[in-house]
């Protein structure tokens, strides 16, 4: 097993019309750990996921995926990924086992409709899989999208929001499928949240960025130690007001 | 889990296949999808079979004309439903959302474009094959009698429906759906140069460069040749074939072009208008 990190991100930027979205951020991670990337409205998390996807194209600074350069590389690193994001959806016609079909056979798994069971089991999907995505409720359709993330048992697991909108005892239940597999499968994941809980409870890592930097980066109770609070929420109230004055003072 | 000949090799049946299977499983689950491929064709057929049945009855010419505007119908239908037939089943992704989970997928473009071409052919063929038999039925037009010259025809229009759908497709991943009516009405560029209804010689002497410039043409100088004089014109198909050879280089070109921009500008993560 290799022991090159996951991802490197170096003086990465983004620019769009003049504005930079992303603005020169640099950090790295390890295989098999939990990050989570930190951040308000507006602070680049999206735009930092979508440049480690090769979904966009940076303006300058380099991104490294599993050794593979993104963009140019990115057919090396793809098959050993996946992500989930709110701004795709699955095909809304197509049933469960359908479009699990068609991933599974895009991402070359071997054995699809066997693999589909197997996440059809592990997700409790077994009895809705020849119904139309289109028609399942919120929480079940993040169940899909995570039978997509995990249908060629991926190395990398790039998550953007991936419990918004659900009840809280729906994600705590996804939140355990995701914690699970990562530790099985040794698997890394990068996840960008509003969610301070989920995060708490996920990460080992945390990256806060603002404005298109990276604010702060350390382990989550570091950081409550840094800024002298008990909560994520209020470490990252404080970044996000630009409260260095709390951060000072426990310092 | 992941083949040893997928990462081989660049181009990926089994992906076509998973794309292919993608649209199929789209028609299957609709009927309204299926009504649509056949309907237009249908009243087009009809409307100008009995246009032309009218003119045959009052114009000497038309008399040994016979078929050409249902012909011209019919082989227009090939181009125009080819080309949307192509964009449609990639709007389908733009509609359902669907685009980013395809570009974050190993799928390649040379993949995705592929299977909308087979695609384009599968559409064309439920929607053109029973208006053809219509005609059959209905004026006494047979367009499989043009024999290997339809094949010729079909090729070529077929060739250069993918170009302009690829071209478009690029258009709309760029611009996102506000695009979305050049996929429909583009193809109307082409009806007035490329002499669909007339011969070349109808239009001004200074237009008919740019009407050389198209590869339909060729293909419907070609189809009054047959029907009027009795003539298969190879000569014309060949420098169709060579015009649709550049046509779609360029079209991939767009397209790929177009990609990068998307990938540049992010409009891969916002697919809506």
């Amino acid at each position: 097993m290799s022991t090159s990190p996951a991802i490197e991100v170096e003086q990465l930027v983004k620019i769009y019309k003049q504005a930079p979205a992303v603005d020169g951020i640099s950090f790295s991670i390890a295989r098999g750990s939990i990050t989570g990337l930190l951040g308000g409205n507006g602070a680049g998390k999206t735009t930092t996921i979508a440049m480690i996807m090769g979904l966009l194209m940076p303006t300058s600074g380099s991104v490294k995926v599993l050794g593979a350069q993104m963009p140019q590389q990115r057919y090396r690193a793809l098959q050993r990924m996946n992500f989930e994001s709110p701004y795709v959806e699955m095909p809304m016609r197509l049933t469960i086992r359908q479009n699990l079909t068609i991933f599974g056979m895009l991402y070359g798994v071997r054995n699809v409709a066997e693999r589909i069971e197997e996440l059809g089991e592990a997700l409790d999907l077994t009895r809705l899989l020849d119904r139309p995505t289109g028609k399942l409720s919120a929480g079940q359709k993040t169940r899909v999208s995570l039978a997509k993330v995990l249908i060629n048992s991926p190395e990398l697991l790039l998550l953007d929001e991936p419990t918004a909108s659900l009840d809280p005892d729906t994600a705590d239940w996804v939140r355990a499928r995701l914690e699970r597999y990562c530790r099985d499968r040794h698997a890394t994941m990068l996840l960008a949240s509003h969610n301070m809980h989920e995060v708490e409870r996920l990460c080992e890592r945390v990256i806060i960025m603002k404005q298109g930097r990276v604010e702060d980066d350390d382990t989550p109770a570091r950081l409550l130690a840094r800024y002298g609070r008990r909560t994520l929420e209020e470490v990252f109230l404080d970044v996000a007001r630009g409260r260095d004055d709390a951060r000072e003072a426990a310092q | 889990m992941i083949t040893a000949t997928e990462r081989a090799f660049a181009f990926s049946p089994r992906r076509v296949a998973a794309m292919m299977l993608r649209y199929w499983y789209l028609l299957r689950s609709s009927w309204p999808r299926l009504i649509e491929l056949i309907y237009w064709p249908a009243v087009q057929m009809i409307t100008w079979g009995f246009i032309q049945y009218y003119v045959m009855q009052n114009a000497g010419f038309f008399a040994r004309a016979g078929g050409t505007l249902i012909g011209a119908v019919l082989l227009w239908d090939i181009l125009f439903r080819g080309q949307l037939g192509f964009s449609i089943s990639f709007l389908e992704e733009m509609w359902a959302r669907n685009i980013g989970n395809l570009m974050m997928s190993p799928l390649r473009p040379v993949e995705f474009i592929t299977a909308l071409m087979v695609m384009s052919i599968v559409r064309l063929a439920i929607g053109v094959v029973p208006v053809t038999l219509l005609a059959l039925i209905f004026f006494g037009f047979n367009l499989y009698g043009l024999g290997f010259a339809l094949v010729a025809f079909f090729i070529n229009l077929m060739l250069t429906s993918w170009a302009v759908g690829i071209f478009v497709s690029g258009l709309v991943l760029r611009n996102g759906l506000g695009a979305e009516n050049l996929a429909w009405s583009i193809m109307f560029l082409f009806m007035p140069l490329a002499c669909v209804y007339y011969p070349v010689t109808t239009l001004p002497v200074w237009l008919q460069p740019a009407a050389w410039a198209l590869p339909p043409t060729y293909i419907f100088e070609g189809m009054r040749a047959l029907l009027i004089e009795h003539t298969f014109r190879a000569d014309l198909m060949v420098e169709a074939l060579a015009l649709n050879a550049v046509f779609l280089a360029a079209g991939i070109f767009g397209f790929l072009k177009f990609l990068q921009a998307a990938r540049r500008h992010g409009s891969l993560m916002q697919t809506g208008e």
